[in-house]
């Protein structure tokens, strides 16, 4: 799986599996980081994304399995992972009587930052999380899209190597949102980051590479453009045509590299959608058999898939 | 050893920045004094701090494990347990921090008695021993109070489930010399040498007995012993 040419890789995990009692949560993960990439964990709830960020990050070790994070092993040097890792739990664990500048003091020291690089990195990072009018404000006001960036602050304050951000964006307002991610993009640029998310635009938009977990299994691996393209194989088309129905769809499922076709009306208008075997371009066949069937070709629609689409078809089993 | 104190020096902070610690200090001098005082106004008045010392170790009952049960239950309820737990700290270093500051706290609360100490060498003249002792004696058994509601605090998520149990265990361990006089044999000599109580009367009597400090000390260390690994477990559940 490793490629050869590759960068050193940051994190492999091999044989990941952990129980809750006689539930799997995750069975049988496997997956490396290189140094350097951001890293997409797509699933919908209770898919396993967050067991595999707290197995990453040293906070329960796996039943079976093994992780290493840049050559250390995660359970039996768990300190040494511990002091490379920055994380962002799925609820933001803050301690809601201090105030913001204290708190990431208190985060600073935790992870045995030299007195003097604290003070500098809170003020950088207070900077960057844009975090300046609340410095002295306490936790517990704030809002929720202001105590994800406190979140974000203390993971990102002791500059570690590897990331590890459970959800970064749930919850918070659609603005902040936007912030977030291009926060993440901006950090992604210098630090290898491990993200997981339910939302799929998200995903595409940040990651460098996507896996998509789902019931405690990886069941794609690729690039965001890549799992696009590899659904694209089969094309889907939006056509209007003036005829009668149960003439036209018949002449339609007849040509040449349709695979499927299928028909409904929608304020009046008679829409076909055609579904492509392999990629074919079938505009040229379906004008030409609409013409020569008399009827009339009123509009024709390529639906490109979309990776939102892709992820519905992986995680109710239609594909794959 | 800088993790230790770093999170002994937060919890200190935490306990001056919410109501409870005042309440809770607030509470111990008021009883503590109601106790002081009570000796004092009798017919045949003695310059002494006992009635203090015997009342404090029943006031710590209830005021040691209210100290306690935010310290670990509060964090796996916020869920900055999980921060913890992935910072490059040792599990003992988190549970021995709070552990101190919960008993800087309560040696902090019960030092500000020491007027009792004034007021009695400036009207009367009191034997220091005892006094000293009581003291010694008092900050151990309170010490011991707060071990075992460390423990319970580590062991929930809820604060009034571990300030709860706490009470009863210490509770139990008070009255267990009581429990003694019902025995005969080896089994009222175990049920008296555990119970918490009767180690503190030879303080107060001003004997300072090797064998009660002991007694102490292996309460205390057994108790957030037995933290650390109740929270190492954590990793395991």
């Amino acid at each position: 799986m490793a490629k050869q040419d590759s960068k050193p890789l940051m994190i492999q995990a091999s044989g990941l599996t952990h129980y809750y009692g006689p539930y799997a949560a995750i069975e049988d993960v496997n997956f490396n980081v290189e140094r350097g990439e951001v890293l997409g964990f797509l699933g919908p709830n209770g898919a396993g994304k967050t067991t595999t960020m707290r197995i990453l990050t040293g906070f329960m070790p796996p039943t079976r399995g093994k992780v290493t994070l840049d050559d250390y092993d995660i359970v039996e040097q768990s300190l040494e992972v511990r002091r490379k890792v920055g994380y962002l739990p799925e609820t933001v664990p803050l301690y809601t009587d201090m105030s913001v500048s204290s708190y990431l003091r208190y985060m600073g020291t935790l992870r045995q930052m030299p007195p003097k690089n604290i003070k500098r990195r809170i003020a950088e990072v207070i900077d960057v999380c844009r975090l300046g009018d609340y410095r002295s404000s306490q936790i517990g006001k704030l809002s929720k899209g202001f105590r994800q960036r406190v979140g974000i602050a203390q993971a990102i304050l002791h500059e570690p190597e590897v990331l590890v951000l459970d959800e970064p964006t749930i919850g918070i307002d659609p603005i902040q949102v936007v912030e977030t991610r291009r926060l993440i993009q901006d950090l992604g640029k210098e630090q290898t980051v491990v993200l997981s998310s339910h939302i799929l635009p998200e995903v595409s938009m940040i990651c460098d590479r996507v896996l998509i977990i789902n019931e405690g299994k990886i069941v794609a691996e690729d690039t965001p453009s890549n799992l696009a393209e590899r659904l694209q194989g089969s094309e889907q088309m939006e056509v209007e045509i003036g005829g009668p129905v149960s003439q036209v769809l018949p002449a339609l499922r007849a040509l040449p590299g349709v695979a499927n076709a299928s028909h409904r009306t929608t304020q009046g208008n008679e829409i076909y959608t055609i579904q492509a075997t392999e990629g074919k371009d079938l505009r040229d066949e379906i004008s030409r058999a609409v013409i020569g069937g008399g009827w009339s070709l009123l509009s024709m629609q390529t639906m490109g898939m979309s990776l939102e689409e892709i992820f519905l078809r992986l995680t109710t089993h239609e594909e794959l | 050893m800088r993790t230790v104190q770093a999170v002994a020096w937060k919890e200190i902070q935490i306990y001056f920045s919410s109501p409870t610690a005042y309440i809770v200090a607030m509470i111990f001098l008021a009883l503590a004094s109601f106790f002081f005082v009570r000796d004092l106004s009798n017919p045949f008045p003695q310059a002494s701090m006992s009635s203090f010392f015997q009342g404090a170790t029943i006031i710590l009952i209830l005021l040691a494990p209210t100290l306690t049960m935010r310290l670990l239950a509060e964090e796996q309820k916020l869920g900055t347990i999980e921060l913890l737990l992935t910072s490059p700290v040792r599990d003992w270093e988190i549970v021995v921090g709070k552990y101190l500051a919960s008993l800087v706290f309560l040696i902090g609360t019960i030092s500000l008695t020491v007027y009792y100490v004034l007021l009695l060498a400036i009207f009367a003249d009191p034997d220091p021993g005892p006094i000293w002792s009581g003291y010694l004696g008092l900050i151990l058994y309170g010490g011991a109070a707060l071990s075992i509601g460390l423990l319970t605090s580590t062991l929930t998520s809820n604060q009034i489930v571990a300030a709860v149990v706490a009470m009863g265990i210490l509770l139990v361990l008070f009255f267990s010399d009581f429990a003694a006089g019902t025995l005969t044999g080896v089994a009222a000599t175990i049920v008296n040498e555990v119970g918490m109580k009767s180690h503190f009367d030879d303080f107060d009597r001003g004997v300072i007995d090797t064998k009660n400090i002991a007694y102490y000390l292996l309460v205390i260390v057994f108790f957030i012993f037995v933290s650390i690994r109740a929270l190492e477990s954590r990793r395991w559940r």
